[in-house]
């Protein structure tokens, strides 16, 4: 029964237009077209067999539509290469592949490689160093992480820890141009990866724990020139709300917003920043990204909704203007960024079809939102959330539980989820095929304790004592399919650690995720049942893909080297006996230490 | 029963004499010297009372937003043996005053340096480098590690960073 509504959902399921990939730009890439296109009735692209970007495409389905390796084969997988990036941090990165070259990118200190696949042992073709500042270590709440590089019209575009995004020529690796655009001494960091759209390289900043003022950035991907900049506080200017600016709720009506729901001046300081992930629907002409959480985390000092703040944008890339906008949690009180992967596809909807966005978000729900209105048409849990009682349909509103409001000098025990959410940045695949969503996440709790918060600039601005915990039934992760269309999940791993990696599926019916003890695993997508698994040694939260080779053949690719927020007792040394290091998480991850060490290594996977 | 209770103011009085050392004389020194002669211990390291204001400040100027209650986070642990730039008083003095270059931001324009002495004294205690007597038996917040006054005195070694750049 379960398998015929899976059926019957995926053979409804349309993916959009915004999942075609452009014309393949790369340079001296050879054809690689695949036979194999998704099937059951989907309009799927044609699979290119490259990964450019770290959602594979604009609709962000990180789906591939490659089934060389498939359900019935995948337990041959072997490893054909491997590769030590010399670096022992959190490795959060996608490898990205065009043409026959692949491009990795570090943690601090961002060193990039471009890899040559049409070589036997994928040899170094050029190596980059950008050299960041040290110092921005200092300011990176969550390990130093980068999310990846993004390969465009013959470039590479990322950006450093200490916020230059800079351009290289694919090809030489020499660098084309290089633009600062924050600064570490505010606490302003850059860990994701830049989504290129039209010519447009879209970046954001960290530092939501530094008393940062978020924003998105546009510079020109041929000058490197900053075109426009989108704050997510402030004066509805600086928000870039114009006359087009269309909320769907009233509670996001109004006039600078951005000002008006925070005391005096605390906008300014006040978070909201974005360093997660961007989708385009290039039918819409429309770029889709949240904001983060709201500064500091104690929200007793912020009294007011705290625009725009975790906070759904729709914007026009060309100009930055806001279409509309939905705040997900309006005066957040737990950390719950709203900065996490919105997956565009067309389904229908009690008869219509809709275009859609799904959001597995950090607060515990699964957003489905018509993206050309800004409606929420559904928010299931996709886990066991006690913070909230869901969200009302028909105002938008997230509905608080009172009982795990934090107070200053009370201790409020048994919030879930935790302050990485059900979900964190790791981001969730969609199968055309299967109609499905498969969701990496983590399973965790917490007790919080309001304190003071002091914005010195440079320095954290968070007020809050945390105290992480494994939530209901003690496995701290979970790798999860979920049906958006019923809402419901359809089959789940349990895993004993967070699941921090990405994940990819494809046309083969393979799901491929990895653990934080280093188990890199390709499970059925149709069934959740593990087909596959390697031990690489360090815990992956890194984001694993599929190409195809200059041979003709699939590849599978992950880094491996544990850390990230979760992995920084290990990445960093933190010390178990404080439950409160690393904002909290070290409570829950005491056992990791014993279970994974620091690594830096890139695997390759073949038949 | 006189006896007992004279027992008793008899013991309180030792107890607090293990408790408050306090030198009177290292106020004056310290607000003007940013060094301190004896690299075994700091002018505070004996001084419960500057211990706690040391407590204070580290929660009021946002070390513990890096440094977590001791366990690290953004900058690294300090209740463990590892120390990357040095443990006697001078050289923590240093890394607070002056700052480190892998993230750790100057203070001497926030703080004079009898604050950063009772800085010193107060993250020397964590990994129970201060005597026991002058540490507080319980934290005044959500109990996140055990009593600063159980914590045992670490063996302090020097590491290379874990947050040293690589590649470099």
């Amino acid at each position: 029964m379960r398998r015929l509504l899976v059926i019957i959902a995926s053979a409804s399921l349309v993916v959009c237009n915004a999942c075609k990939p452009e014309p393949s730009r790369s340079t001296g890439s050879r054809d690689v077209a695949v036979g194999a296109a998704p099937t059951e009735g989907t309009d799927a692209p044609p699979e290119d067999g490259q990964w450019v970007r770290p959602a594979k495409d604009f609709a962000s389905t990180r789906y591939s539509g490659l089934a060389e390796i498939n359900t019935s084969n995948v337990n041959a997988l072997r490893l054909v290469a491997s590769f030590s990036t010399g670096v022992l941090h959190g490795h959060e990165a996608a490898p990205i592949v065009a043409g026959s070259t692949m491009y990795v990118i570090t943690p601090f200190p961002n060193i990039v490689y471009a890899l040559d696949l049409s070589k036997p042992g994928f040899p170094v073709k050029w190596q980059f160093n950008p050299t960041p500042e040290p110092a921005a270590q200092g300011v990176a709440c969550c390990d130093v992480v980068n999310r990846g590089v993004v390969f465009d019209n013959g470039r590479i575009f990322f950006n450093t820890l200490d916020n230059h995004t800079i351009a290289l020529d694919a090809a030489s690796g020499k660098e084309v141009w290089n633009t600062k655009v924050g600064d570490i001494n505010i606490g302003e960091t850059m860990t994701m990866a830049p989504l290129v759209v039209k010519g447009k390289v879209l970046v954001g900043d960290s530092g939501g724990e530094m008393g940062v003022r978020g924003w998105l950035k546009a510079l020109d991907a041929n000058s490197g020139k900053v075109l426009w900049t989108a704050y997510h506080t402030g004066p509805d200017s600086e928000v870039l709300i114009g006359p087009a600016f269309k909320p769907h709720y009233s509670q996001d009506q109004g006039k600078d917003l951005g000002v008006s729901t925070w005391p005096a001046d605390m906008w300014k300081i006040g978070g909201g920043t974005m360093w997660g992930w961007i989708s385009y629907d290039p039918a819409q002409d429309l770029i889709y990204y949240g904001s983060g959480n709201p500064g500091p985390w104690n929200p007793e000092v912020r009294p007011g909704d705290n625009k725009w703040t975790t906070t759904m944008f729709a914007r026009k890339p060309d100009t930055g203007e806001a279409v509309w906008a939905y705040q997900i949690s309006p005066h957040d009180l737990h950390d719950y960024d709203g900065i996490n992967e919105q997956i565009l596809v067309d389904m229908p909807w009690n008869g219509t079809k809709r275009k859609v966005l799904i959001r597995p978000e950090r607060n515990g729900y699964v957003y489905v939102m018509d993206r050309v209105t800004g409606e929420v048409l559904s928010a299931e849990a996709f886990g066991y959330v006690n913070s909230t009682n869901g969200v009302d349909l028909k105002t938008g509103m997230l509905q608080y539980n009172p009982d795990k409001e934090t107070q200053v000098g009370k201790v409020v025990r048994d919030i879930c989820p935790a302050a990485p959410g059900m979900k964190d940045w790791q981001p969730t695949a969609y199968s055309p095929k299967t109609g499905m969503l498969y969701i990496p996440h983590q399973n965790l709790c917490m007790d919080e304790e309001g304190v003071s918060a002091n914005y010195i600039a440079g320095t954290p601005y968070v007020g809050m004592n945390v105290k992480m915990t494994a939530g209901p039934g003690g496995k701290r992760g979970e790798f999860e399919a979920w049906n958006p269309q019923t809402g419901k999940q359809v089959w789940a791993i349990k895993e004993d650690l967070p699941v921090w990696s990405g994940t990819v599926v494809t046309a083969g019916d393979v799901a491929f995720y990895g653990t934080m003890n280093g188990l890199f695993k390709a499970v059925d997508a149709r069934t959740g049942k593990q087909l596959w698994q390697f031990d690489t040694g360090s815990g992956i939260i890194g984001q694993p893909i599929t190409f195809k080779g200059p041979d003709g053949h699939q590849y599978v690719a992950i880094l491996s080297g544990v850390g990230g927020w979760s992995g920084m007792i290990v990445s960093a040394g933190l010390d178990p006996r404080d439950s409160s290091a690393a904002l909290g998480f070290v409570n829950a991850m005491r056992d990791l230490p014993a279970k994974t060490k620091m690594g830096g290594k890139l695997f390759v996977f073949a038949l | 029963m006189s006896r007992v209770r004279a027992l008793a103011v008899v013991l309180m009085l030792l107890a607090s004499c293990e408790r408050e050392d306090r030198r009177l004389d290292s106020r004056e020194f310290t607000t003007r010297y940013a060094t301190w002669s004896d690299s075994s211990k700091g002018p505070y390291d004996h001084n419960a009372h500057g211990t706690t204001e040391g407590q204070m400040l580290f929660e009021q100027m946002n070390c513990s937003g890096c440094h977590a209650n001791g366990g690290g986070g953004m900058g690294p642990a300090l209740m463990d043996d590892k120390w990357i730039y040095g443990s006697n008083p001078n050289e923590i003095f240093t890394s607070i005053a002056s700052g480190r270059p892998n993230g750790m931001p100057a203070w001497k324009s926030r703080l004079n340096n009898e604050q950063i002495w009772r800085l010193v004294a107060y993250v020397r205690s964590l990994s129970g480098l201060t005597p026991k007597g002058d540490r507080p038996s319980r934290e005044d917040h959500m109990m996140v590690k055990p009593s600063p006054y159980q914590t045992p005195k670490a063996k302090p070694v020097i590491v290379r960073s874990t947050f040293t750049p690589a590649g470099r």
